[in-house]
């Protein structure tokens, strides 16, 4: 060891054993305070939004009422509003996405992390995986205009005219539709949901898999009845989030849904979502029309606020059951 | 002599620094915003304009017409542009007046894409009819009957329709309930209106959305304004108007049909279904809005050079662009009424 590094030791020695400078003390303050404010403006920001926009609202919602929530007819020059069709667009589209997405998501995640691939190459499919998030939405829009839809249109057809009866398939698809909707929401949330799981999969402790190899376990008894199990709550947490952006994604679902106010189960055909609707008509409304929009866009942020609520619950109802 | 040098580079900052902003004044920099179907020929225009006069710029955003009159109404643009002109009551919002100008025209067509591209002929009760949701197939016998010897396939017809609230569907809506009853007294009129529910409408954001969508599904039918089907190759047809007469988009039809309307003194009229052999049904005026009194003069005469030149050299760009060039009389007329623009 030379001497510098001695010295080195020392100091550091010195600096460990000395008590609080008043300057460590506000330094200390400062932070925490600074951390404090930073957690409180963001709750103030969102009571703001909150306020700004059930203020806005108060006017829809008064005259207005619940029936707006389940009536179907969006006819500006009668004055009618409904959004029912929306909110059931809406789920829909986000569901099946959550379906979609959520399966190869959480699959990508097991096949990166359990050593299926060398590091250096489940780096690289991560990385393309995570550039899938920077793809503006509009991007996604056309593509899905252009590359799913004409893709998918001889399979509805064919499923149109073989199995018609089954209530999903109960319509072909003319163009823009609920199923290409879907899909390419599906690769959109595809980012969010796998990043996650990895996460979760990676702060599995290594010597759980051990243990379970040393039991005497496959590899896919050890993934399917160890390791997921274990990352479960971390793993549904990703899946609520994918949900909450499918919930709320746009641009790309306004210029491949259809925007057709009708409740049909059929996959091919067209629906409409609240985000599409809001984007579509605000910039072209009327006093009475930003009045009943700032409602729904009320709707909007309750169904994401119910959802987030309810995956919390149901993940730390979870976690409670796997401790005992 | 030191002192002097000094005392004149001192001299020459002060010139400098007061210069600055004299010379910033001297290009001016107007700004408007509205209407996105005028939005191709406008930005032409103004890029033209201001290559010819340095010392103007103009910076126009498409940002649908209702934005623009609000726009225009809170005063943060020193013109606007609308497809829907002004209500009276958004007109009286404006302290000093409006002056509203009619710049061009645009017709609005029935763009379709069938296998093989053929032309078809559309009668007036026929594309009422498919926009109703009451004609479903390209087979119809109506249609058959229109289009001797043309193959019409055994498709489900899809009607392509805006999303957005649009000047454009409210062109097309308000002559479709001049010319069919059930129209009138079903959707109506309106920049949305409640469509026919059906799997077989679909709905497409801006004008290049419905042409996209159009392009995309074999068995597609929607209304779009003809620059934007021209410019993006989409097959259009030709339209029975009033007079029973089949007439194409982007000829003579656009002129005549603006020519039979008699503009009112406060430029305002709707041609929602003009007279005349040789009119095209379905055009309209699109109109740009100023106020009558801006507070900078400088800024007043150069508003009126634009429209001058809009109404001049601007003109010439229009049919090539696919809009309807403003008639003799109606030049005369805005030239006019833009000297109220102080």
């Amino acid at each position: 060891m030379s001497v510098i590094e001695l010295a080195g030791l020392a100091t550091t020695s010195d600096l460990v054993s000395r008590p609080p400078t008043r300057w460590d003390l506000f330094a200390d303050r400062a932070f925490r305070r600074l951390a404090q404010g930073g957690v409180w403006l963001v709750l103030l920001l969102l009571g703001w939004i909150l306020w700004e926009i059930g203020g806005k609202a108060s006017v829809g919602i008064r005259d207005y009422g619940v029936g707006f929530l389940t009536s179907t007819t969006w006819d500006v020059g009668r004055q009618q509003f409904g959004i029912l069709p929306h909110i059931w667009g809406t789920l829909y589209s986000s569901l099946l996405a959550l379906a979609v997405g959520g399966f190869f998501g959480i699959v990508m995640a097991i096949f990166l992390t359990q050593d299926f691939l060398p590091p250096q190459f489940a780096m690289v499919f991560r990385t393309v995986v995570e550039l899938l998030a920077a793809i503006p939405s509009v991007v996604y829009g056309l593509w899905g205009l252009f590359v799913v839809v004409p893709a998918l249109r001889p399979v509805a057809a064919w499923l149109f005219e073989k199995v018609s009866w089954i209530p999903f398939f109960g319509t072909t698809l003319s163009g823009p539709g609920l199923a290409p909707a879907a899909l390419v929401l599906a690769i959109m949330i595809l980012p969010t949901v796998a990043a996650i799981s990895q996460d979760a999969l990676r702060l599995v402790p290594y010597r759980v898999k051990e243990a379970a190899y040393g039991m005497g376990t496959t590899k896919w008894e050890a993934i399917l009845k160890v390791m997921l199990p274990t990352a479960a709550t971390g793993i549904f947490g990703a899946l609520v989030l994918g949900f909450g952006r499918a919930l709320g994604e746009t641009m790309a679902l306004a210029m491949l849904i259809g925007n057709s106010n009708q409740i049909s189960l059929s996959l091919f055909a067209p629906a409409n979502t609240l985000a599409a609707l809001l984007a579509l008509n605000f910039p072209e409304a009327g006093k009475r029309e930003v009045e009943v929009l700032m409602y729904a866009a009320l709707v909007l942020l309750a169904i994401t606020l119910v959802v987030n609520v309810a995956g919390e619950l149901i993940m730390s109802l979870a976690s409670r059951k796997t401790k005992a | 002599m030191k002192r002097a040098s000094i005392a004149l580079l001192i001299s020459g900052l002060v010139l400098a620094v007061t210069a600055g902003p004299l010379a910033a004044q001297d290009t001016m920099r107007l700004t408007g915003s509205g209407a996105t179907f005028p939005f191709p020929l406008y930005s032409a225009w103004f890029k033209a304009f201001s290559t010819k006069n340095k010392n103007i710029t103009v910076d126009y955003q498409g940002k649908g017409s209702g934005a623009g009159i609000r726009d225009f109404i809170n005063h943060t643009v020193d013109f606007a542009a609308s497809d829907a002109a002004m209500t009276d009551e958004e007109i009286s919002k404006v302290p000093g007046g409006v002056q509203l100008l009619p710049m061009t025209g645009g017709e609005i067509v029935l763009g379709y894409n069938l296998p093989g591209n053929p032309k078809l002929k559309l009668p007036r009760d026929v594309y009422a009819g498919i926009f109703l949701g009451k004609i479903t197939k390209w087979s119809d016998a109506k249609l058959k009957a229109a289009n001797p010897g043309v193959t019409l396939p055994d498709l489900d017809i899809t009607v392509v329709r805006r999303a957005d609230a649009s000047g454009t569907t409210f062109v097309f809506t308000t002559h479709l309930s001049t010319i069919d009853e059930e129209w009138k007294r079903g959707p109506g009129a309106g920049t949305t209106v409640n469509w026919p529910k059906s799997d077989k409408f679909v709905a497409s954001p801006k004008n290049d959305g419905v042409s996209a969508t159009i392009k995309q599904t074999p068995g597609a039918i929607g209304y779009l304004e003809y620059a934007f089907a021209k410019f993006a190759k989409v097959e259009v047809a030709q339209l029975q108007n009033k007079a029973g007469q089949y007439v194409s988009a982007g000829g003579e039809g656009g002129p005549a049909a603006l020519a039979g309307v008699q503009l009112p003194a406060d430029l305002r009229a709707w041609v929602s279904d003009p007279d005349g052999p040789k009119s095209y049904p379905i055009a309209t005026y699109t109109w740009m809005l100023f106020y009558k009194e801006n507070k900078d003069p400088k800024k007043a005469a150069a508003l009126r050079s634009l429209v001058e030149y809009c109404l001049s050299d601007g003109q010439k760009l229009s049919s090539q662009m696919g809009y309807i060039p403003l008639p003799e009389n109606v030049v005369a007329a805005v030239r006019k009424a833009s000297a109220s623009i102080q």
